[in-house]
């Protein structure tokens, strides 16, 4: 690990003064230390956010307000969460280990960055790692790598749970600057595709601190996560669906769909859920919905798999979502 | 940097680098080597340690992080001589072979079962608002951040069990 100054500030406003260009924050610092060990990030500061009091979630109005250190686990826990927003509930339960679920925020688990080998190997050439330096996973060896909002820059994959069930949930980022200014952007604007600029992965810039998540009240009462992965606990997503519905009479109302272990960024596709809406829900749909989700996935050779699996799961869940 | 660690209710005053882990400090500094280094990447859980009630990856924390904190590591399981509930379990059910997993082992399972009787739900519990009962597919599922290259599982899942149903 390369050496970094520790800072342990008491506000907000003291974290972003203290924090310059090179700095990184720290929550749990599950991944980012993982990462500095490796030396992938060599931040020359790391400013701890764990006494700024960003750690409670709070019922507002049209919502609820998760803090940027609340714990993975605590949130999984929340007895509003377990009962309005399942679907996050479930998604946290299905990620990463209970001791890393312990540790790992709100915030961090926004940010966490792509399990790509290639990403995490400082002797391969990795557009995101190093701006210019090629790709290795192109033409390399893949299995946890994306099909959808790829480049000819970079495959990888954004590996979070929490943030798929997030992006179906309409989740947006609630982020604060040096000024003591605040501005909250949808998920879908916080996340950045790839393009020929793989190494910007959000819409944060220096001198941005990420203060919580805001959820609004659940557009549907039927919610389901499911996960598919190499075996049967403490692994990624090859792939996963997170479903959001509301029924009436027997069709389909509402429906907010996101997808895991597919995209550069937490998928959503809004043509499914037009699709889908004002509809009976029948296995013919379904199909139909797997189509469109997998019309543009670019399947290169290792990842082929990810298209009927998809389609299954998100078959799947649809099928559990309407009974 | 200065930092005091508590740990097993001894208060450790340390002078740390802050790149040092909580797993170093125990075990390099503090002379306190049942937590084990395994992958030293939060993949395998030998690390395990107990913080405030809770049990985290010592490998994926530094020390400096910690200075309020209450730890727990394997050493400060057993009441003087007298063996822990868990831990005189592990050895009633051959939980171990080689042993070098059984620290963290130990330190998961005493924390997991106080998370259960919180009511914390699992991956594979069926109803959220539900009560939590320990199964052997809840407790696999709720040791799962803990491998065992031995795969002693079988032993360790029946301890637990054991331990559980007390």
């Amino acid at each position: 690990m390369r050496p970094f100054d520790y800072h342990r500030p008491e506000t907000s406003n003291d974290a972003l003064n203290l924090a310059d260009e090179e700095a990184a924050f720290i929550g749990g610092g599950t991944n980012l230390l993982d990462l500095m060990k490796l030396e992938v990030m060599t931040p020359d500061q790391l400013v701890d956010i764990n006494r700024l009091g960003l750690d409670q979630i709070d019922e507002v109005s049209g919502g609820i307000r998760i803090g940027a250190t609340v714990r993975n686990s605590d949130l999984a826990d929340d007895a509003r969460i377990r009962r309005n927003w399942s679907v996050l509930s479930r998604a946290l339960l299905a990620g990463a280990s209970p001791q890393l679920r312990n540790r790992a925020t709100t915030a961090g688990n926004l940010l966490q960055r792509t399990r790509c080998p290639y990403f995490q190997d400082i002797d391969a050439p990795c557009n995101k790692r190093v701006p210019g330096s090629g790709c290795a996973a192109i033409g390399g060896e893949l299995r946890n790598h994306a099909v959808l909002g790829t480049s000819d820059h970079c495959i990888a994959l954004h590996p979070s749970d929490m943030a798929v069930a997030m992006r179906a949930l309409d989740a947006e980022v609630i982020v604060r600057d040096a000024g003591g200014g605040t501005r909250t952007t949808a998920l879908v604007e916080f996340y950045r595709l790839p393009g020929d600029t793989p190494h910007i992965e959000t819409t944060l810039t220096p001198g941005e601190l990420i203060t919580g998540v805001h959820l609004p009240v659940p557009a549907g009462d039927r919610q389901v996560y499911r996960k598919v992965r190499d075996r049967a606990s403490y692994a990624f997503a090859l792939v996963s669906t997170a479903a959001v519905l509301r029924m009436e009479n027997g069709k389909i109302v509402s429906a907010s769909l996101a997808f895991g272990g597919l995209g550069t960024m937490p998928w959503r596709n809004e043509e499914i859920e037009a699709l889908l809406t004002g509809e009976a829900p029948s296995n013919a749909l379904f199909d139909k919905a797997g189509e469109v989700l997998m019309k543009e996935a670019e399947l290169r050779e290792g990842l082929e798999f990810k298209k009927p699996l998809a389609q299954r799961v998100l078959k799947a869940v649809l099928t559990e979502a309407t009974q | 940097m200065q930092t005091t660690l508590t740990v097993n209710g001894t208060r450790h005053q340390l002078d740390l680098d802050p790149r040092v882990t909580l797993l170093d400090a125990l075990r390099e500094h503090i002379g306190l080597t049942g937590a084990k280094k395994g992958c030293d990447h939060g993949q395998c859980g030998a690390c395990t340690v107990i913080a405030d009630g809770r049990r985290i990856n010592a490998c994926l924390t530094l020390a400096v992080m910690h200075a309020d904190a209450e730890i727990v590591t394997v050493e400060g399981l057993a009441e003087g001589k007298t063996l822990s509930a868990m831990q005189q379990a592990f050895l009633d059910h051959d939980g171990m072979q080689c042993g070098y997993c059984t620290p963290g082992q130990l330190c998961s399972a005493t924390a997991m079962l106080e998370e259960a009787r919180a009511g914390r739900a699992s991956h594979v519990t069926e109803d959220l608002e539900g009560t939590t009962r320990l199964t052997r597919d809840e407790i696999t599922e709720r040791m799962s951040g803990n491998l065992c290259r031995c795969a002693c599982y079988s032993g360790i899942v029946a301890a637990i069990e054991k331990v559980a149903a007390e």
